[in-house]
């Protein structure tokens, strides 16, 4: 068995303008251009998108879920970032 | 970690699943829980791929160039499929290349059902119908299975499928509505696809050792036999539109249990192409690994190319 393998690419794409490129999945070509031709044939067969951005995936960093405390912990306490903290009377409208 | 430690983690984790918190790769999981979804979500993969043989042996005979177009259109949604399902697989953590071997050395097993020839046209309209409709019934439940990846590849395939046994079903109609000698081999595929189609659904309970466990991880939320029962049920009125008859003499509706009796299976012939000795095993596996072994050259040189693609920017670069 051969040894060259294809690298792995996350593929995202958008499917109609306005929206964001969202991740469809992952495929393995050679290069990016070989990507892009065959995330159009892997996950747009049917119109799904209008965009396509491939990433080869070893360029993605990700966190570690098992650090999820550290890391989204600060945002917990901070209910004063959210509209309803603030106590306003009802009498005052459009806000 | 000590067993204390991977207890507990196992706790917590037990505790996710029940809740129908999705599993994500990264997340900590029991090795068994890893080494489950690899054996089945790969198995899974297989099936796509060698499924495309039986069919792909109708592309160049199709009757119409209708027809030709739906099926081409039908098995490249099963090379598809197979890649989301690999794709889906190594993100536990195992490469494609060890897939592909285990595929290839008989390690992991595929759909028994594909190693039944193709002997006519309407072949191609029962797979589409019978093993396509059975697919489904297996398929649509882990649109909500534990693992995220996994669940998320099977949203996508059970969206295209649906084609996939639509256009199997008029496949029948039209033989039916035709000649005499066309509904005639019409029934011949359904004499031929019906067994192995309820057998496709897996042993029964009784004797499945992985239920229990793929039930509590919600990768299985239906057992083989009620999934078999639905199946049934569902496709034999649909036998009767055509005015095709299930090859079953013990086919029985039970107004009891409001569901149709059957007759007994051949679990020995369902056991006998699971361990290779179908009437097509060694040729599905010598197409698939002929054809995996001949592409070589052309992964060889698709790297190439693109490594002296990437030679060349960076030269124009400096």
């Amino acid at each position: 068995m051969s040894n060259n393998n294809w690298p792995l690419w996350e593929v995202f794409v958008r499917s109609k303008n306005g929206l964001e490129h969202r991740h469809f999945g992952s495929l393995h070509a050679a290069d990016a251009d070989m990507a892009l031709e065959n995330a159009r044939d892997v996950y747009t067969r049917r119109n799904e998108g209008v965009s396509i951005w491939v990433v080869e995936s070893s360029n993605i960093t990700a966190s570690n879920p098992e650090h999820n405390g550290e890391l989204f912990e600060p945002a917990q306490d901070k209910v004063y970032r959210h509209p309803t903290f603030y106590n306003l009377p009802d009498e005052v409208k459009h806000m | 970690m000590s067993d204390e430690q991977v207890k507990s983690l196992e706790e917590i984790f037990e505790a996710r699943i029940a809740r129908d918190e999705k599993i994500e790769p990264k997340d900590w999981m029991p090795e068994k829980y890893r080494k489950t979804h690899i054996r089945q979500i790969s198995q899974h993969a297989h099936s796509e791929i060698v499924g495309m043989l039986p069919e792909g042996n109708w592309i160049s005979r199709a009757p119409s160039l209708r027809r030709k177009a739906a099926l081409l259109a039908k098995v490249q949604d099963e090379a598809g499929h197979g890649l989301y399902l690999y794709s889906a697989c190594e993100t536990l953590g195992i490469s494609r290349d060890e897939l592909y071997e285990q595929l290839h050395t008989g390690k992991a097993k595929y759909s028994s059902i594909f190693n039944y020839p193709t002997v006519t046209w309407a072949d191609m309209g029962a797979i589409g119908w019978l093993v396509d409709g059975a697919a489904i019934i297996n398929q649509v439940p882990l649109c909500n299975t534990s693992y995220g990846p996994y669940a998320r590849a099977m949203v996508r395939v059970c969206k295209e499928e649906s084609f996939h046994q639509r256009q199997g079903f008029e496949i029948m109609l039209k033989l039916c509505n035709g000649s005499p000698e066309q509904k005639e081999m019409a029934q011949d595929a359904l004499n031929r696809w019906w067994w192995p189609s309820l057998m496709m659904l897996g042993p029964t309970d009784a004797e499945s050792v992985h239920t229990e466990q793929s039930m509590k991880w919600k990768l299985k939320r239906k057992t083989n036999d009620e999934l078999r029962q639905q199946f049934i049920d569902q496709t034999v009125p649909q036998a009767d539109l055509l005015g095709l008859t299930i090859p079953d003499p013990n086919l029985k509706w039970n107004d009891e249990t409001g569901s149709y009796d059957f007759g007994e299976i051949d679990w020995d012939e369902f056991w006998q192409v699971v361990k290779g000795h179908g009437p097509c095993n060694k040729e599905r596996m010598d197409a698939r690994v002929g054809a995996w072994e001949k592409g070589a050259w052309v992964r060889d040189a698709a790297m190439a190319h693109a490594k002296k693609k990437e030679n060349k920017k960076l030269k124009e670069a400096v």
